[in-house]
């Protein structure tokens, strides 16, 4: 299909090349959001014959300067200590969101700057990093443009690097794989079609079936930076849970009994770092706690 | 669709010579666009590798990967200063003081020193107010906390206050509360 676009626009469209080109002078990305972003901004003011100049250079914004500390580590060198990389970047020419100021690194300032991206609103989880102290999404998070500090970015937190931003969250799938993340049942159902649930428990799985397994709150985790091996972590127990409440799943009792043991389950000190830090503002703590409970009454 | 991506396969054929008379003139627009070609291409040749060389190297790569930075950078209020961490703390100081005098109880009649409640009360009266107040707050706070934080987990338990305002109000009431009721304390 990429082929397809790129052969076709290059013999029809006759009218974009050069159109292309001339914004391509002016500067090689996001030009069109920039442009939108100086008209409102004109707008705002209602000086109308600023927003007349349409040039990026043209208009009288002062530049707001962002200074971005960028954790780098390379493997082809690996004796080199990991280092903190500063990058600076005017914001009015930059998206709001983190990931647009990375994009805008890697594209003109520090080709060789890596990190995972992927869908940048927050759906595919490809973007977790530590941002600022706290683990987010770098395409949900906002560059904060009133303090003048500068972002430290960090891969998450007691992971194993693989390059600069990129952790290597192998173990993460594992462990994910070892809950059996898929529905289990015996018996067919009454009329031949599909699985059925009512409302009230359907409603059972709201705020678990949209974890998008970031791993943000795991790694958000005293307890799973220390006892990663075996212990499960927020995001894993999550899922969990959420075979455990599903009303169609018929191995309730084996799914509990394969969290019954003093790691997989109870190195939850109730630290919550993982429900404050959740970027799609999920509850794994809550989650944990309901499991728990579940345990402590069943048994 | 089939139709569609033949029709689009003759006319790569046919731009991939751009000499042919049909195209001539395209040429300028052509020579245009050649610059800012749509196709990648790489400079760096890469190498095929067997699945146990790419393993050996996979491994080689694992021995050598550096572990995040986690305690060091993440947010000071979600590890040093949450309840959760304080609440061993204090569990661990009140057990270490509990063990400690236990023993030393036990062994004073051997070594010679008074550790009778008498004794003890007597040589604090003797301490400067200062020291007095200082030694009562350092005992009264991690019991307080201790007591208040061990309620806030026992409602966790009950899967209770999971509401992420509730996390973060409830952490600094906690660190309030216990100051002013181990002032509270003092003052006995």
């Amino acid at each position: 299909m990429a082929s397809l676009r790129s052969s076709t626009s290059r013999i029809l469209g006759s009218a974009r090349p050069s159109l292309r080109f001339a914004s391509s002078q002016v500067r090689a990305f996001a030009s069109v959001s920039d442009l939108s972003k100086e008209a409102s901004q004109n707008q705002s003011k209602t000086n109308l014959s600023d927003g007349a100049k349409a040039s990026n250079t043209a208009s009288g914004d002062k530049p707001r300067m962002k200074t971005f500390q960028i954790y780098r580590w390379n493997p082809e060198n690996p004796t080199e200590k990991p280092r903190m990389q500063s990058y600076t970047l005017d914001l009015n020419k930059t998206g709001p969101m983190v990931l647009d100021a990375l994009i805008r690194v890697k594209n003109e300032l520090d080709p060789t700057l890596t990190f995972r991206r992927s869908c940048r609103e927050g759906i595919c989880g490809s973007c977790a990093m530590n941002i600022n102290g706290t683990n987010t999404l770098a395409c949900l998070c906002r560059i904060p443009a009133e303090d003048s500090h500068d972002m430290k970015i960090y891969p998450l937190p007691h992971t194993y690097v693989v390059k600069d931003l990129v952790p290597d969250l192998t173990l993460f799938y594992k462990q994910y794989k070892s809950i059996k993340p898929y529905l289990q049942r015996d018996t067919p159902s009454p009329d031949g079609k599909e699985y059925r649930q009512s409302k009230a428990d359907r409603r059972k799985l709201d705020g678990l079936y949209e974890c998008i397994l970031c791993a943000c709150c795991s790694t958000s985790c005293p307890s799973y930076w220390w006892n990663s091996e075996e212990y499960l972590g927020p995001a894993i127990l999550l899922q969990s849970y959420r075979w455990l409440a599903d009303s169609r799943d018929e191995r309730h009792e084996e799914r509990k009994q394969a969290l019954n043991n003093e790691m997989n389950l109870y190195r939850c000190h109730t630290i919550l770092n993982c429900t404050r830090t959740c970027p799609k503002g999920l509850n794994p703590g809550l989650a944990i706690a309901e499991i728990k409970k579940e345990m402590a009454f069943s048994a | 669709m089939i139709a569609q991506r033949l029709g689009t396969t003759a006319l790569r054929r046919v731009t991939a010579a751009p000499q042919n008379a049909f195209f001539t003139q395209n040429l300028a627009r052509l020579a245009l666009t050649s610059n800012l070609s749509t196709t990648q291409s790489r400079a760096v040749a890469t190498q095929k590798l067997t699945a146990e060389d790419a393993r050996a190297l996979l491994d080689a790569q694992r021995l050598k990967r550096p572990v995040a930075p986690h305690l060091e950078i993440y947010d000071k209020k979600q590890t040093f200063f949450t309840g959760s961490i304080w609440q061993r703390f204090t569990g661990a100081g009140f057990t270490g003081l509990l063990y400690g005098y236990s023993i030393a109880y036990l062994a004073a009649p051997l070594i010679g020193w008074h550790l009778e409640s008498a004794s003890l009360v007597a040589a604090f009266a003797g301490l400067p107010v200062a020291v007095k107040a200082g030694a009562k707050f350092l005992v009264a706070w991690p019991f307080v906390f201790h007591l208040f934080n061990g309620v806030r987990h026992a409602a966790y338990d009950m899967a209770w206050g999971f509401n992420k305002r509730v996390i973060v109000r409830s952490g600094w009431y906690l660190w309030g509360a216990s100051i002013v009721a181990s002032l509270g304390l003092l003052l006995l």
